[in-house]
């Protein structure tokens, strides 16, 4: 029997950036909150003396555990969908906090091109230049009406940074200056301006120094102990949701973060949400916790697969493009989008590489987005080149020059010289949304409580590999001029599939926002066209993925979100289309 | 404490004041003495990672008799540990540089691992269908087997028999009595998955193998491998650091002492 529990303002799926997000703007309000977490409770003390690299980065301790439910995967339609076992192919959050628990803290802004890509793409090159299955969209936003949420998400997550010589316009500079300089920041700097380019400052959410956000909540000057990706502060030092807008909705006393509550469905009438029906797991009690708005705030997988389990919105049908529950699935993949570019080893140099921090490093924006003419390029969108000091842990990292073995004493001699010897940089690229890369409920495998597990296809345009190995020979490039001795260059084949590595974290769509809805689901304050109590806020709502780390933009259109969720318990309706009709 | 004593030069200034906000941190955490945490615990991570740092070594007393105290949890028969140890010290052997992987300890390291909830695949989904043979083009879909409905505990059984079988077979005496070249060359065609195994593939379980023996190399040393924090010094890797903040700008190598969580930690 489901317990019905005594309503609540508010009712939220998941406590990560976004939901903290949330939580924070509508108890500042006075509203109550409720927050379902199927994680455990953490606080910064669970991080403090936990420089494990076993436990976090080859146990994955912070990650969601996959015994209780995980995705499938497949490179294309006609084929079955494997599970994803393990957490080495899938670095999901979990727990209080999140994925912002154990992100690097990179925290770039997206371009104005990403939000109306349509429109400048057809205007710039012609309609001829969208490819054939692309399903590629304008966000129904601009980057001026999105950058006032950016500014405040960055003044919340005490953002360190330098302005981008070819950045888009910002209405204030970063709340503090750039992290510390390094002998390898120096080198790429050095290399890439020496070939033209425009070298500046990773932004990151590590502080450069001891900020108090306009939260009142502090965030300290980073200690560069290289304890970042994959792990919790062990310094308060990175901007998190648990010590920032967690503990700022904690403040007013109007949240409640409920842990170990695995959400099965939205309860619905069809025309509003009633609530969010949830498994304690520590009981296996089922409860209905009903509420006047109710916020999907998980990630992108979880966001869609309540949807569908929940029925609400159509499912998404990649033969008749009919649909849109499931669309426009994005990311950064593990063999193509990011993690491959050129490893430079040196006989003569030894750095420092164990040091270092998430966002720590530098980037070229030269060829990001449109930045680049693409008339006569065999793409379109872009990749940021970049090179980041986050600290090189010893069991991860054993790389040797190419033609040695991978074990025995040649290997044991080549990983030890190197691992102080060698630099990498990388080529994030963007990804553009095609007809067949899509999510939808699989149809044998279940999760622990027996739902249905959600299926991702995901199948690679001939663009994203022409984008990829653009993106590599850059590196290359790059490298050559940094002064390497060796070099293992990635190699980008005509065939590569996707490998079901769902290890980056930056994984988006199937929720997309718009300004019409009939390609959307969401409009631009995530609140879903056909269910206007019901907001879907997240990395879930984006159209397409860019050349650039997420978290930013995902805190920003949170923010956005959080204001559309006030003026609704305010006004009722919907809150997009009320906006513009103030415009007018 | 060493925020008693004025700091000399600006790269100790530096490190200076990190140390003050770090003790500020643990504080305002309510972590430090006097607060949620009994000073035992947090007391120790002050006096341990922040004042040694001018000291010569970081060396636990226990660790010099802590080899002495190890025995088998996971592995029953004797013979199987035999094998396993012949093998990742032929991965990760004793050099010049320093020890290989049994002075190590990371026979004991594997272990303890498959005693634990990583050798059951405790956090891994495990439900059917299984599937063995992949297509090639999801043949990347997980390392070692994850799509296999072995556990990694009968994973290694599986492997190190094989390897053992192949030894018979091939020279007419046990793995761990062959000769390194012999050794090698069964190794080799595991890696090159020449070996036909049942459930498993052996290039599938080398991998798992090269894996574990590195994390026993280098894991920190709490975990029964890494021994007296060998592996960290053999390559340069120096540990649980509270901070490099007066480091990291100099262009110079910066050679350090590492340090375990047991020091980090305070115990």
């Amino acid at each position: 029997m489901v317990k019905k529990l005594d309503k609540v303002d508010a009712v939220i799926v998941g406590s990560g950036w976004v939901g903290g997000i949330a939580a924070a703007e509508l108890t500042k309000a006075g509203h109550k909150v409720v927050i379902l977490e199927r994680g455990s409770d953490k606080k910064h003390e669970d991080f403090v003396g936990t420089k494990d690299e076993l436990r976090y980065s080859k146990r994955y301790d912070l990650m969601q555990d996959l015994n209780k439910s995980t995705i499938t995967s497949r490179n294309s339609m006609d084929k079955e969908a494997l599970p994803v076992r393990n957490n080495s192919n899938a670095r999901l959050g979990n727990h209080t906090g999140g994925a912002g628990n154990h992100w690097n803290g990179m925290a770039f802004r997206w371009l104005p091109y990403d939000f109306e890509i349509y429109s400048k793409t057809v205007e710039r090159y012609g309609k001829e230049k969208i490819p054939k299955n692309s399903t590629m969209q304008d966000w129904g936003i601009t980057y001026d009406e999105l950058e006032p949420y950016y500014d405040k998400y960055e003044k919340t997550a005490a953002i360190s940074g330098e302005e981008s010589p070819l950045g888009p316009p910002r209405s204030d500079k970063y709340p503090n200056p750039p992290m510390k300089d390094t002998p390898t920041i120096r080198l790429f700097s050095e290399a890439t301006k020496k070939l033209g380019y425009h070298p500046y400052r990773i932004p990151s959410a590590n502080a450069s120094q001891t900020y108090t956000n306009p939260d009142g909540e502090t965030i300290n000057g980073c200690v560069y102990c290289a304890f970042c990706e994959e792990y919790g502060c062990d310094f308060g030092a990175k901007a998190d949701p648990i010590g920032t807008v967690l503990a700022t909705a904690q403040k007013t006393g109007n949240l409640e973060i409920r842990n170990e509550a695995h959400v099965n469905r939205v309860s619905h009438d069809g025309k509003k949400a009633t609530g969010l029906v949830y498994t304690d797991t520590m009981t296996g009690q089922e409860y209905e916790q009903p509420a006047d708005i109710v916020v999907l705030a998980g990630f992108v997988f979880t966001n869609t697969q309540l949807l569908l389990t929940s029925k609400i919105g159509q499912p998404y049908d990649p033969i008749t493009g009919q649909g849109i529950i499931g669309k426009n699935f994005t990311g950064h993949f593990n063999n193509l989008s990011t993690y491959i570019g050129a490893r430079g080893f040196f006989e003569d140099k030894k750095f420092n590489n164990f040091m270092g921090t998430g966002g720590l490093g530098a980037s070229i924006d030269d060829f990001s987005g449109d930045n680049e003419d693409h008339t006569d390029l065999d793409f379109l969108h872009g990749y940021e080149v970049h090179y980041s000091q986050l600290g090189t842990r010893p069991i991860s990292h054993n790389e040797v020059p190419e033609g040695t073995p991978k074990w025995g004493k040649e290997f044991k001699k080549q990983s030890l010289k190197y691992f102080n010897r060698n630099l990498f940089i990388t080529a994030q690229s963007g990804f553009l949304p095609n007809r067949y890369t899509y999510m939808d409920l699989d149809p044998a495998y279940k999760d622990a409580l027996g739902n249905p597990l959600l299926r991702v296809t995901v199948t690679y345009d001939k663009q994203d590999i022409n984008r990829a190995k653009a993106g590599v020979a850059r590196c290359e490039e790059i490298m050559k001029e940094m002064g390497a001795d060796q070099m293992t260059v990635d190699v980008v084949k005509d065939d590569i599939v996707f490998d079901h590595k769902f290890f980056t974290d930056h994984f988006f769509g199937g929720v997309i926002m718009g300004a019409d809805p009939a390609t959307s689901a969401v409009n631009t304050y995530s609140q879903m066209w056909e269910m206007e109590n019901l907001f879907v806020v997240g990395g879930s709502s984006f159209p397409h993925n860019s050349n650039y780390n997420p978290t930013v933009t995902i805190g920003a259109f949170a923010y956005r979100a959080a204001e559309g969720m006030l003026k609704y318990l305010k006004e009722g309706g919907n809150v997009a289309l009320a906006a513009s009709k103030e415009t007018v | 404490m060493s925020d008693k004593r004025p700091p000399r030069t600006s790269k100790e200034e530096a490190q200076h004041q990190q140390d003050m906000s770090r003790r500020k941190f643990l504080k305002n955490s309510g972590l430090l003495a006097g607060g949620l945490v009994g000073g035992g615990l947090f007391g120790g991570l002050i006096t341990n990672s922040f004042d040694k740092k001018e000291e010569k070594a970081v060396v636990s007393k226990k660790d010099n008799n802590r080899m002495d105290e190890q025995a088998r949890q996971f592995f029953t028969r004797h013979h199987d540990f035999n094998v396993l140890s012949a093998a990742t010290e032929q991965i990760f052997p004793e050099d010049e540089h320093g020890p290989g992987a049994i002075k190590l300890g990371v026979p004991y390291y594997i272990d303890q691992q498959l005693a634990g909830r990583w050798g059951i695949n405790g956090r891994d989904y495990r439900h059917s269908p299984y599937a063995v043979d992949l297509d090639k083009s999801d043949q990347q879909a997980g390392p070692a087997g994850e799509q296999s409905i072995l556990d990694r505990g009968h994973l290694f059984l599986l492997g190190l028999r094989k390897m053992d079988d192949e030894s018979q077979k091939r020279f007419s005496k046990p793995f761990d009595e062959a000769d390194e070249d012999q050794q090698i060359e069964v190794m080799k065609d595991f890696e090159d998955n020449k070996i036909p195994m049942k459930g498993v593939k052996a290039s599938e379980f080398f991998n798992l193998l090269i894996n574990s023996t590195l994390e026993g190399a280098y894991s920190d040393p709490l975990y029964g491998g890494n021994y007296n924090m060998e592996g960290w010094k053999m390559k340069e890797f120096p540990g649980a650091q509270a901070s490099y903040a007066g480091y990291i700008e100099q262009d110079e190598f910066k050679k350090l002492e590492p340090v375990s969580l047991r020091d980090y930690q305070g115990h």
